[in-house]
């Protein structure tokens, strides 16, 4: 499903599409994971996975790292943080990378955990940096977990990024790192208290955690949960699915045809009306469908 | 001759060695005794080391391979048999079951009716290195360190001649380290050793001096001599300052350094064996020659060090280099060469000022902990080790036999493939018979008991030494005791240090990437490679070096690093959906690791994905392996990468073809 051959491609949608339409409603949780590079995300999973699966639960992890731009190689570390798997078939992880964008991240991330969310209770995306890749993940994340690194400063690149805006749940992570933790923490809280609150009536919890010494993580995990249970009782869980669904056809199409294409078939506007009303049954299907008529009108033009 | 010059004494005489069983070793022990060898070196196989009883799933293959198995009192009492061991100088390389070990240690001695206050020796015990370099860590940094500090805070009253650390700048050699990494990490390890030693509320301040004159260095000793005198010279003069300034050591005599060695081993080579003797004798003169900082204790490799392990005539052939050396020349007769030496000074100046610098940005890390946690230290030796073998691939290091001078007359010493020691397949067999009527023999009761007692000790805080000796006696398994350290105070995977490293500058294999990217293609993704390790081997350089090499001739790299199950490495390829496999194994149990990674892919329906290997590989073995399914297996003569590169690329793309 990360294949880029465009018969492969074709086929694999083909086979999402069918998949994504009987997967039962809500199905499993989906979360996303981000925060900078080395603020532990991969460390913190390992401890969440372990947690879980000593619950009994089923767990997909789905892990992008950077890649070289040069070689176009990479060496994919986030596995190596993952101890707790063992040879236990109740946990899948899957590294990937960055790549080149072209239809590679966006695509294969949200097609990885459309499967995993067939066959697991819980899927985790971890994704790297800050800023960019938010989006991807928020396209297949019904909670979005943003891991903070504790440090000075901090505060400043959460405004910038505009970061605060997005997540649903914060963890400050290396809180064995006592009064730092606690003051990025608190920061954050402040920072949090002053931004508009979520129209939903959500109020984004801030946590202290920490991976290394595997403090905090039932907590954590009780937040994740209460935030799905807020989501499905106030009836958004479909919503935020369903606006996930359509900013991802739109900039998989975007990406793969560029503004060229969408101005083809009326342009992008049009393209993102067009998908608001459409029942989007499957984000896979809309995308092939269109991506057809944008194909057959660049061929006539 | 009437006036007989004065000769100072000779360094101890150590063959580091040990495997099969107690009883194949201690008649080994005894031998190398009465060939004049002055002090014993053991060598523990991998689950003695990494805390596994012998029939433990993860010691398949490993039981009596690289060293003997000690698997509970009667092991050691077997080890030491017609040895006393209060007379004996014995030196364990034994690091996150040191204590275990030493507790045996001190029961044997009890049992032997001899006081354990007399025990001479060493517990290597530098768990730092074992992160960094040597692989055969257990538990976390913090409870590591604290079991350190157990032992040197035990020792130093009630064993008093036993050094309970050996501070190894040599592994950190082996894993690439530059002379000045060497020392400044070196250094940072012992910091924070006598650290946490000085915050005990157990040792008084006034212990401190003796403790810091127990603490011993074990160094490497390369083929750059005199930039090796150079740096022995610097680390005399660094720990002097350091004892003194940092823990307030004022007698010169607590402050001295002692170190022993074993010469470097990852620049003896494949290709021309009969040259490492050679470069083993060079080496040695580097921490012999300078009186000043002449090593207390030797150790030396064979020549056949690259082809496996060595048998007992090979290393009576290293044991004699360091007799004709100190009998027979007359380098034991004078006073220090070099003092007044203005080309040695300038050169141990420059040294102390690099590594000083070095072992500064270490703890303001936060020490060795920190560094160890961040990756720092062992990303910087990963990157060491790639410039080394980058050099050596360009031609800009000359290897004699490797990259130059390479033709050659059939070697006599290699025919036939009787040059290395075989350890008996049935060793496996027979030592776990014997632990199993071990167990039957014991009392469970007691066993329970000892147990318990380091269970509760443990949680309170209390030293681990006391609860130990006393499980020694009951009869616990090496197994049984690290079972409940694991319990208690939880597990640890190290960083590989590769992960996040920048591509390299200056690289062979442009042409090799170019295929990758048009296999790539054709793939519809890039090529993803799984390197593995399997089982307790900890030789890592290999995969390391092979991973990096991978991840810059543009394929997608996972390598989770050192200690993995067959059936985890299946998984991992099966969850990741990597192209081809690579296995990388030096500890010989190839055998019968890389059939078991193959029956767990075969289980996975995955016997179609191709796997390579590389490592310590007999010939005979490598046909085997072959013949099983392997399609390429490479041993340390092929050093240059990006060929192997690109033969990886040709077994992704017949595979491709195939299906
Ligand atoms: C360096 C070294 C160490 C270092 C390891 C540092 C590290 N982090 O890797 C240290 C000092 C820690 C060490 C320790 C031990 N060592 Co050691 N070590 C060596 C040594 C000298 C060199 C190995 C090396 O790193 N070479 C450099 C790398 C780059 O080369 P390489 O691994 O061979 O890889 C090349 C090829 O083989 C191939 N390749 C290798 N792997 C792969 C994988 C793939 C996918 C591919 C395509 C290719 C490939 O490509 C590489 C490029 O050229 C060898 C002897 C020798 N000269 O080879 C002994 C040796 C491997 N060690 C040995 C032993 C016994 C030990 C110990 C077990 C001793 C003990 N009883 O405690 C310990 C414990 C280690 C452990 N935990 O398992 C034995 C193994 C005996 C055997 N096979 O029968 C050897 C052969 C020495 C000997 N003759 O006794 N060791
Ligand atoms: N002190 C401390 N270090 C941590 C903790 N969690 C992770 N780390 C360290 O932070 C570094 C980066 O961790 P990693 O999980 O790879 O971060 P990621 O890049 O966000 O996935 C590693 O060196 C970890 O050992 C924690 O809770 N406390
Ligand atoms: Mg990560």
């Amino acid at each position: 499903m990360d294949d880029a051959r465009p018969e492969r491609r074709a086929a694999a949608f083909e086979l999402l599409d069918a998949l994504e339409r009987r997967l039962p409603f809500p199905g499993a949780a989906r979360v996303g994971m981000t925060g900078a590079p080395g603020a532990g995300k991969s460390t913190l999973l390992d401890g969440l996975v372990r947690f879980l699966r000593a619950r009994g639960e089923t767990v997909g992890v789905i892990a992008v790292d950077p890649s070289s731009r040069r070689s176009g190689g990479a060496l994919l570390g986030d596995r190596i943080r993952m101890g707790s798997r063992g040879a236990d078939t109740g946990v899948f992880f899957r590294s990937m990378a960055a790549r080149e964008r072209l239809g590679g991240l966006a695509d294969a991330t949200r097609a990885s955990a459309v499967v995993l969310a067939a066959a697991f209770d819980r899927v985790f995306v971890e994704t790297v940096g800050v800023g960019q890749s938010e989006s991807d993940v928020s396209s297949v994340a019904d909670t979005l977990l943003y891991v903070a690194q504790p440090g000075a400063g901090d505060m400043l690149q959460f405004m910038k990024a505009g970061i605060l805006e997005l997540p649903d749940v914060f963890a400050v992570n290396k809180a064995d790192l006592g009064a730092v933790a606690e003051r990025t923490a608190a920061e954050l809280g402040a920072g949090l208290g002053l931004s508009a609150p979520q129209d939903s009536g959500w109020t984004p919890p801030v946590l202290q955690v920490s991976a290394r010494d595997a403090q905090g993580i039932d907590s954590l995990v009780e937040a994740l949960d209460a935030h799905r249970r807020h989501l499905e009782e106030a009836g958004d869980l479909a919503s935020r699915r369903r606006r996930a669904a359509e900013a991802w056809a739109l900039e998989s199409l975007e990406i793969r045809y560029g503004s060229f294409g969408l101005a083809a078939i009326g342009g992008r506007e049009a393209v993102a009306a067009r998908l608001r009303d459409d029942a989007l049954e499957s984000a896979f299907a809309v995308v092939r469908r269109i991506g057809a008529e944008i194909e057959e009108a660049l061929r006539k033009s | 001759m009437s006036d007989t010059p004065h000769r100072d004494r000779p360094w101890v005489f150590r063959t580091y060695s040990g495997h099969s069983s107690a009883e194949a070793s201690n008649t080994l022990y005894r031998t190398n005794l009465a060939k004049g060898q002055t002090g014993l070196s053991v060598a523990f196989d991998l689950p003695t080391q990494t805390g596994y009883d012998s029939d433990h799933p993860l010691a398949r293959g490993e039981v009596g391979k690289v060293g003997v198995p000690i698997g509970h009192v009667e092991d050691m009492e077997t080890l030491f048999r017609d040895i006393p061991v209060e007379q004996m100088n014995t030196s364990m390389t034994i690091n996150a079951t040191a204590a275990w070990l030493l507790s045996l240690l001190v029961a044997v001695a009890e049992r032997q009716g001899s006081d354990p206050k007399l025990l001479q020796g060493t517990t290597q015990n530098d768990i730092v290195k074992e992160y960094l370099s040597r692989g055969t860590y257990v538990f976390p940094p913090e409870p590591s360190l604290r079991l350190i500090s157990d032992m040197v805070a035990y020792t130093v009253d009630e064993i008093p001649k036993w050094n309970p650390i050996n501070v190894c700048s040599y592994h950190l050699q082996e894993a690439g380290a530059t002379p000045a990494q060497e020392i400044a990490y070196s250094m940072a390890t012992a910091v924070a050793v006598l650290d946490a030693v000085a915050a005990r509320d157990d040792v008084p301040a006034e212990a401190i001096p003796r403790v810091v004159a127990r603490i011993s260095f074990f160094l490497n000793a390369g083929i750059r001599f005199v930039e090796e005198i150079c740096k022995a010279r610097a680390m005399t003069e660094i720990w002097d300052e350091l004892t003194r300034e940092r823990y307030g050591v004022d007698d010169p005599k607590a402050r001295r350094f002692r170190y022993g060695v074993q010469v470097n081993s990852l620049g003896l080579t494949e290709a021309q064996p009969e040259n490492n003797v050679i470069r083993i004798v060079l080496e040695t003169l580097g921490v012999t020659m300078s009186k000043k900082a002449r090593c207390r204790a030797l150790q030396l490799p064979a020549w056949n060090e690259a082809l496996g392990l060595p048998r007992p005539w090979d290393q009576q052939w290293s044991l004699r280099i360091q007799q004709v050396l100190a009998y027979e020349t007359d380098l034991l007769e004078h006073e220090d060469l070099f003092d007044g030496s203005r080309v040695v000074e300038a050169r141990t100046r420059a040294l102390m000022e690099e590594s000083l610098a070095e072992l500064e940005k270490v703890l303001e890390m936060g020490g060795a902990v920190a560094a160890i946690e961040n990756a720092y230290m062992k990303r910087q030796l990963v990157e060491s080790q790639s410039q080394r073998l980058r050099a050596i691939e360009s031609g800009d290091i000359t290897v004699v036999g490797v990259n130059r001078f390479t033709e050659t007359e059939p070697s006599p010493l290699v025919e036939g493939d009787q040059s290395i020691l075989k350890v008996d397949e049935s060793a496996e067999r027979e030592q776990i018979e014997r632990l199993e009527a071990f167990r039957s023999r014991r009392s469970q009761a007691d066993v329970e008991a000892a147990l318990q007692n380091l269970r509760d000790v443990l949680k309170q805080g209390g030293n681990v030494m006391p609860p130990s000796i006393r499980a020694a006696h009951a009869g616990v398994t090496t197994g049984e005791w690290a079972d409940v350290l694991r319990e208690i105070v939880g597990e640890y995977r190290a960083p590989t240090g590769v992960a996040d490293r920048p591509v390299a500058q200056r690289e062979s294999g442009a042409e090799t990437r170019q295929r990758v990217d048009e296999l790539s293609r054709d793939l519809g993704r890039r090529i993803k490679i799984l390197v593995g390790k399997p089982g307790l081997d900890g030789h890592s350089n290999g995969a390391e070096q092979i991973a990096v090499k991978a991840r810059d001739v543009g394929m997608e790299v996972v390598y989770e690093g050192i200690r993995l199950t067959p059936q985890e490495i299946a998984q991992s390829a099966r969850d990741e959906g990597v192209h081809v496999i690579g296995l990388s194994i030096l500890s010989g149990s190839h055998g019968v690791l890389v059939l078991d990674v193959l029956k767990e892919l075969a289980t996975r329906g995955l016997d179609h994905l191709p796997v390579v290997v590389g490592g310590i590989i007999p010939e005979e073995d490598a046909e085997t392996l072959r013949a099983a399914g392997v399609r390429r297996v490479y041993t340390p003569k092929d050093f240059d990468m990006a060929r192997i590169m690109g033969e990886i690329v040709d077994v992704v793309a017949e595979s491709a073809a195939a299906a």
